[in-house]
This record gives C-alpha cells, structure tokens and sequence, in this order.
C-alpha cells in the first residue's frame, strides 16, 4: 500500500538550541530528510557598515568587537591592518608580536568553542563544552589581563595595540602553554575515536574541493576539504612569514575531518605562541600617530586568516576621517554558502551537525 | 605573498578578447562595462594562467553619481590576484548581471548588496532580500539613505 | 500459589508471603499504593539530584548547591517554579489530546512499580506474570507519548513522537529478549520469585542479557545515547515542546519515573533486588536503583547521541541477533540444568561466550557508522 506523503517546512529558529544564534533554517523536509534548506538571517543586524562611515577610524575598533564576537581579537587585527595599509602606517616590531600572540590565543579560544558546540550538536550533553570552556576561560583570563574586557576586547589599534603587556601576562601565558598541550590530549582521548561519533560525523556533509572554492569557502572548513589555502602562509600578513608552522588539512572533506582539522589548527597556533614568546622583542608597542587618521584617498583590502576563515576590511577612503566606505568580507556568512548543497539529502539530525560544522557567528553573518 | 594583477595588462588582455568592454584601467584594478561583466569574468576564470577560481568578495560602493560593484578575485593556484569593477549609472533601477552561475559564493553576497544598495542582480537564483524585511523602505548603505 | 512442585521453591528458604494485613487485601493494597506513589516520587527527587550533582562533576562544575544543604532541595525547588508556571496550550492544538497526554504517559510508569518487590513480599501485586505485565505496560507510555507530539501540532513534537514510537517498536523486542533468559533461569515470571532465585545476582549468569536489557532499557526512556526523541540540540525537545507548566512537570517526572522504573527492573532482574548482606532489604534496594541509575547518567554525559538509522540498525542488526544468540544459549545451559549444578562454569562460559560474540559481531556484522538506511 502506498502512502501518501508530503514535504513540510520545518523553520528551525529563530530561537533554537543550535543555531548558535538568532538564525533561522527553513528546512523543506520529507519525513527525516531535509529536502530543501533556505537560511534565513538578519535578526542581529546593526548596520555596522554604514555606522562605520560616521565614525573615526579609531572609533570603529570597538564595532569591530561585535562583529564575531567569539573571536574580536581577529576582528581588530584586520580592520588594524586594513587601516595601516590605507594610511601607509609603519607598526613597531613588539606590536607585531604581541599581535600575533593575541590573534593565535584567540584563534585557539574561538576554535575551542567551533568543536565543543559542534560535539554539543552532536548530542554529547555539554560535557565536551564545557571542558573546553574551561581552557578558553584562561585565555580569556589572560585578555582581561591586558585589555580589562573579557569578551569584547578592543585591544588592537591602528598603529599597535593600546597597552603593552602587564608584568603578569608572560608568567600566565608560559603556565597556560605548559597545560594547554595536555588538554588538547584529554580531547582528543575524550571523543576522537568515539564510535557513535564516526558514525555520526564520517561521511556526512561532503564538500568536495571544487565546490568549497566555487562557494568561496574560507578558513577550517576550506582546509578540511583538502585545500592546501592558509592566508598566513599564502598572503602572510603582520610577520607571520617569520614563524614556522604547518598548514594541515585533510581529505575529504566531511564532518569528521572539519572537527579534527580545528583540532590540529589549534596544535599549529600553539606553535606560533611558543615561537613568538621567544622572539618577543622590547620596545614601544604603538606608532605615533595623530589623534584623527586621515588617510589619502584609495582605497585597501587587508585580509588575515580568522578562526572561521578569510576575514577581510575593504575600506575607500575620501581622504577625510572617516571612512567613505568600511566594507567586512565575513567568513560565517560566505562559508553558509555551501550549506545548501551540503545538507541535501540528509537527515535533520545531520543537517544541525552539518551546519555546526561549518561554525558561524550570527553577528559576523548579519552585522 | 599573494601578487596582485596589473589591471592594465588583463585590461589589454579582455579588451583583446571583447573589444570596447573595458572602460578604464590602472594598476590596482580594471572596470568593466557591466553588459560585458559575465564575459570578463567567465574568460578571467577559465583563461589559462589567470585561474581567478576564487571570489573572495563582491560589494558596492555608492559614489552618488553611480554605484560601483567591486569584485575581487584570486587564484588558489597561482597565488595572484585582481580586482575588477562594474559601475552603474542608473540610481532609480540599477542591474547588473549575476556572476553566481560563475562563482557560487557570489550567492549571498549578491543579495546582501540588493538588500543595502538596490542593485539587482540578473538571473540571481534567489533575489530577495536578505537581511531586512520584505517592504523595507530604501536601501540603507546608500549614501541618500538618511 | 501451590509450593512445593516447582523445584526452584524448594531451593530457598524464604517465599513470598501473601498479605497478611489487618483488614487483609484493601489495607494492604492502600498501604503499597500510598508506599509506591510516596517512593516513586521521592526517588525522582533523588535521582534528579544525583543527575544534576553527577553531571556537573563531570562537565568540571558545581551542579546546584544553592538551595538547601548540597543543594538538596534544588528538586523541591525546580518542582516549584514549574508549578507556578502559566499552562500554555497552543492554539491549534488539540486540546482534549494534548491534555491526556501527560496522565497517559505518567499512569504506566507509576504502575510498573505495583510488581517490583522492595522487600521479600513486600510488594502491591505479587503477579504470577509479573515481568509480563512489566513488558506490557512500560509499552503505555508510548501511547502517551506520542499524543503529546500528535496534539501539540508542533512539528518538532511530531518528529520527536515518530522517533519515540520507532525506537519502542524497534527496542521492546531485545528487551524482552533478555527478560526471557532471566525467566529461563528463575523459572518464574513473578518478580519476587526472581529474586528468591537470585542466590547469586544473575548478572553474573547472564552478562550478556544485563548489557542487552541495559542498552534497550535506555532506548525505550529515552535516555542518551539514544535520546533521538527529545534531542535538544535537533528537535529543541521533541514530544514536550509545547509544555509548561503542571503538564511539563508531569512529563518531566515520566521521564525520570521511568528511568528509575527501569534501574529498578534491571535491579529486580540482574542485581539481585532486595538481597544484600548487612544493610536492610529496602536500603539495598534503593542503593542499587541509584547505581544503575548512575550508570545512565554517567553515559549521558559521555556519549554523543546516534542518529535515527543508526539507532534502527543498532535495534534490528546488532541487539536482536544479540539477544537472539543470548536466549539460544541461555536455554541449553538450562536444558543442561547447569543453573543449579554448574553455576561457577556457568559465570565463566557466559563472560566468555559475551565476550566472543560481541567481538565478532562488532567486528565483522555490524557497524554503527556502516551504511546508511535510504528512505
């Protein structure tokens, strides 16, 4: 006998426990199979761009905190860069490195949040989540040592960062990078060869290569594909050229290898602590700079390597002190580009992992 | 370290393959005529030795006379890149062709810059608005918009 | 209940003695009733306490340590808060459904505890088909369950619901599959003779059925790894989405009833019960429910959760040939009357053979992650 079905849409968010934000789905689905998906966003959105042409330049480091605000130490470092570059800005060489300290421990706290919310996704009741927030709570301990913020730092300036380092923060971060290895261990013995885990997450939402960089997908998810792409080797900005790390990626492509691949990115960032803790030179941290930037007329696009992917400040500049036009390349909104095809034909269980693999940040996604 | 294209040379380049396309040219970045924009942009992808296979960004920019539609390209392959640009004249309905046949990361970026400029994009899969409502007054990037 | 004709009986000393109250029947079926009602809601209490407690050990918190001593009284507290919640009923619900749904649900799991002895005879009903009647009702809940997530006309109830009634359907099979080599050995389908039997806990005659009932159990309450039905990281929380108030209370106590009902049945059948040196039977009772109930928590916290295929095949390609192979065997060794002759070989050649089997079959039959069931 045959039954007759039809499709439903199911509007998952809003409000929803793994949408990681206010972000809503709109699955067309069939039973369990998610036919059809539509993303629908704009519930965060606060129009930084255009607030941004009626700032200073300085003035707009803090909206770049709410952009991501997992990770606001990238956010910085970008729209620094992307300033400097405008204006022709020379930063002093302690600057550099704690820069590149500062962008590297965020990258581990961000990515720390991207797998416990993916295993969360996965249905491990918070247990990994909250192990992982435990570490990301000493990095954020250390933040607040030097900037007073613990999640929206405005830390980084165009021309430097605002403070140089407190006495205490070299002794706090070589006790953290003492720990940090063996936590990444206890990680990876906690889940990494969990059979339920495979079996969810091996072979699910395939993204091959070709269809990562025709979707301008950027970052982890980009790597995990087997595309050998890091903006830090590639394009290497601030002086990275100067430390030496690994890009690792993986081959397929799928859930699996995007969740070991932030595993092993988190390994290579703490390779370039360790590296630029030892080169830390003595000096002053900021360039002396008016107190109004006025850039000569043109325009730039500085680009790093955030811990979601390419994130980028396209800024045109009319030669007055606010900006004619700040526009943000973000990661989270590009890389949910592939979603649709990556979750065709799949569960709705894997369509919440799928999409927790790809890790966004509402705020980034609709600014 | 990512080179970036002399816009001159691919300008000679386009303007050998599709004559009158390029409007005008310069170190950093090359404009295009927008009706010849899907051609530039399907010869700058699949010309050998260009590979510009990656479309890291698409906006606008309103400079109140027209509007100005930045693409920048790379190639994973070679490392380089370009930026190319479209310019709109028309403010009451301006349009454009979508490149998203050619880049599908051009999807969501294409509608963000109808929702906040208003340019449309032509044979867009999915033209709608993305961030704000369906029926929101104006196009808030613009420069007019309050 | 004739004695003396089955041999069992006549292997131990004590047997169930029949209500001997004053008043006789009605007095003590008032008095159990009142116990159950008073137990089962006292060690949901507990139980969530532990959970809550347990859990948060393990994720590197506190856990509620706020209300009262420990944080005891968080239970009593989240009781009330839930109580004084507004009752939302959903507009296009429907109603009369979506408000039996949760008294449906929650009459089976108090009822299973009318055969589950506390003591030696201490129990409501001592049935001659106790299990069965165990099997049969824990079933009930289901009903319940799924007119919650049909009258809500939530779509994620109605998801959740479907899961629920296919993991039932799916899960109830092996778990009777390893009663019936517990019932094999004890001869009995009274649950009070169960335990009469266990001079030894039958976990250790029968590994293979404990693990079995063990996995099964958690799927049919919902429990992780296979919380599919209430998953809040897919379904926010599947069948009671659309619940507050005194109804989400009821369904959370379903929840937790019948977690206690099933670490109670596993202790009845696997640990022995009541029995225990030293401690009175009642107290060797509860502390076993708790650490079976521990158990459950301490995968909870542990594993991630299997999607719906998988929790399909894991019933069908891995439990039922399982508990099939389980009863096979369990069936000769009774034949062979080596329950009451060879017990030590008995313990060795079980481990063994569980051991063996579940190395082969995970091996070479069946794995979570192989293939995937195209609908």
């Amino acid at each position: 006998m045959a039954v007759r079905t039809e499709p439903f849409v199911l509007n998952m968010g809003p409000v929803h426990p793994s949408t990681h934000g206010v972000f809503r789905m709109r699955a067309t689905l069939d039973g369990e199979v998610v036919i059809d998906i539509e993303p629908v966003f704009g519930y965060l959105h606060r129009g930084i761009e255009k607030l941004a042409e009626q700032r200073t330049y300085t003035g707009i480091t803090p909206l770049t905190d709410r952009l991501d605000y997992i990770s606001s130490m990238s956010n910085n470092l970008a729209y620094c860069l992307a300033v400097e570059k405008l204006a022709g800005i020379k930063v002093p060489e302690r600057a550099e490195y704690i820069r590149v300290i500062m962008a590297e421990l965020q990258r581990i706290a961000a990515l720390l949040i991207a797998v416990g919310a993916f295993l969360n996704d996965c249905g491990a009741y918070f247990t990994p989540f909250l192990y992982m927030f435990r570490e990301r709570e000493r990095i954020v301990d250390l933040f607040e040592m030097v900037s007073g913020q613990r999640l929206t730092y405005n830390y980084m300036r165009a021309g430097g960062v605002s403070q140089d380092l407190p006495e205490e923060f070299m002794p706090a971060l070589r006790k953290f990078m003492d720990m940090m290895p063996r936590f990444m261990d206890e990680y990876d013995r906690l889940l990494m060869q969990n059979e339920i885990l495979i079996a969810r997450a091996k072979g699910v939402g395939i993204l091959t290569g070709e269809q990562a960089i025709n979707c301008s997908v950027s970052g982890p998810v980009l790597r995990a594909s087997g595309v050998n792409w890091d903006i830090r080797k590639a394009d290497p900005y601030s002086i990275y050229d100067r430390f030496d790390f690994d890009i690792p990626t993986q081959a397929t492509g799928d859930c699996y290898d995007r969740y070991r691949q932030r595993v092993e990115e988190m390994r290579q960032s703490l390779r370039i602590i360790r590296q630029a803790m030892e080169q830390l030179p003595s000096g002053p941290v900021r360039a002396e700079l008016p107190q109004l930037i006025r850039p000569p007329t043109g325009e730039a696009y500085a680009r790093i390597e955030a811990p979601k992917g390419e994130l980028g400040f396209y800024l045109v500049s009319d030669n007055s002190i606010a900006p004619y036009r700040c526009h943000i390349r973000p990661p989270s909104l590009i890389n949910l580009t592939a979603l649709r095809d990556m979750v065709r034909g799949w569960k709705v269980a894997d369509l919440i992992i799928i999409f927790g693999s790809i890790d966004i940040t509402v705020g980034e996604i609709d600014r | 370290m990512t080179i970036p294209l002399s816009g001159k040379d691919v300008a000679s380049k386009i303007e050998e393959k599709f004559p009158g396309s390029v409007v005008e040219s310069s170190q950093d970045n090359l404009v295009v005529k927008g009706n010849f924009l899907l051609d530039a942009a399907r010869f700058l992808r699949d010309t050998e030795g260009l590979d510009l296979d990656f479309l890291n960004f698409v906006t606008a920019v309103d400079y109140y006379d027209h509007f100005e539609v930045v693409y920048w390209l790379s190639s994973l392959e070679h490392n380089h890149s370009l930026t190319i640009k479209a310019r709109c004249y028309d403010r009451e309905n301006p349009v454009l062709p979508s490149v998203v046949g050619l880049w599908q990361g051009a999807d969501l970026q294409e509608r963000e810059i109808f929702d906040l400029f208003g340019i449309k994009f032509e044979d867009h899969p999915n033209m709608k608005r993305i961030f704000l409502w369906e029926g929101f007054a104006g196009h808030p990037l613009r420069k007019d918009f309050i | 209940m004739a004695t003396g004709e089955l041999s069992i009986y006549n292997l131990v000393k004590f047997q169930a003695i029949p209500p001997d109250w004053p008043g006789g029947f009605w007095w003590h079926w008032l008095f159990f009733t009142v116990v159950v009602i008073g137990f089962v809601l006292t060690m949901v209490m507990g139980v969530i306490y532990i959970e809550r407690r347990g859990m948060g050990r393990m994720q590197s918190r506190l856990g509620p340590n706020r209300t009262g001593p420990f944080g005891l009284l968080q239970p009593v507290a989240d009781a009330i808060k839930v109580l004084l919640k507004e009752n939302i009923v959903p507009v296009a619900a429907d109603k009369i459904v979506h408000w039996l749904a949760p008294v449906i649900a929650f009459a089976p799991a108090l009822m299973i505890f009318a055969v589950i002895p506390f003591e030696n005879g201490a129990l409501l009903a001592d049935l001659n088909i106790g299990i069965l009647y165990v099997v049969a009702i824990s079933s009930v809940s289901t009903v319940g369950i799924f007119m919650a997530g049909w009258g809500s006309s939530n779509k994620y109830s109605l998801l959740g619901a479907m899961r629920n009634v296919a993991a039932v359907v799916s899960y109830e099979i092996p778990l009777v599959l390893a009663i019936v080599g517990v019932v094999l050995i004890a001869g009995s389908l009274s649950l009070n003779q169960m335990v009469v039997a266990q001079d030894i806990p039958f976990i250790l005659l029968q590994p293979l059925g404990f693990l079995l009932f063990f996995t099964a159990g958690c799927a049919e309450i919902n429990r992780s790894p296979f919380d599919l039905m209430e998953a809040d990281s897919e379904i926010v929380a599947g069948f009671h989405t659309e619940y507050s108030g005194m109804k989400f209370a009821m369904f959370y106590l379903v929840e937790y009833a019948e977690a206690v009902a099933i670490s109670a049945i596993i202790t009845t059948l696997f640990l022995g019960g009541w029995r225990g040196p030293l401690l009175p039977p009642w107290l060797w009772f509860i502390v076993k429910v708790m650490l079976v109930f521990f158990a459950m928590v301490w995968t909870r916290t542990t594993l991630p959760r299997i999607r719906i295929d998988q929790l399909m095949a894991f019933a069908w390609k891995f439990l039922l040939p399982m508990s099939l192979l389980n009863l096979f065997i369990t069936a000769l060794q009774v034949l062979a009357d080596w329950p009451t002759q060879l017990i030590w070989a008995m313990i060795i050649v079980n481990f063994a053979v569980m051991a063996i089997i579940i190395l082969i079959w995970s091996r070479f039959f069946f794995r979570l992650g192989w293939g995937r069931i195209e609908v």
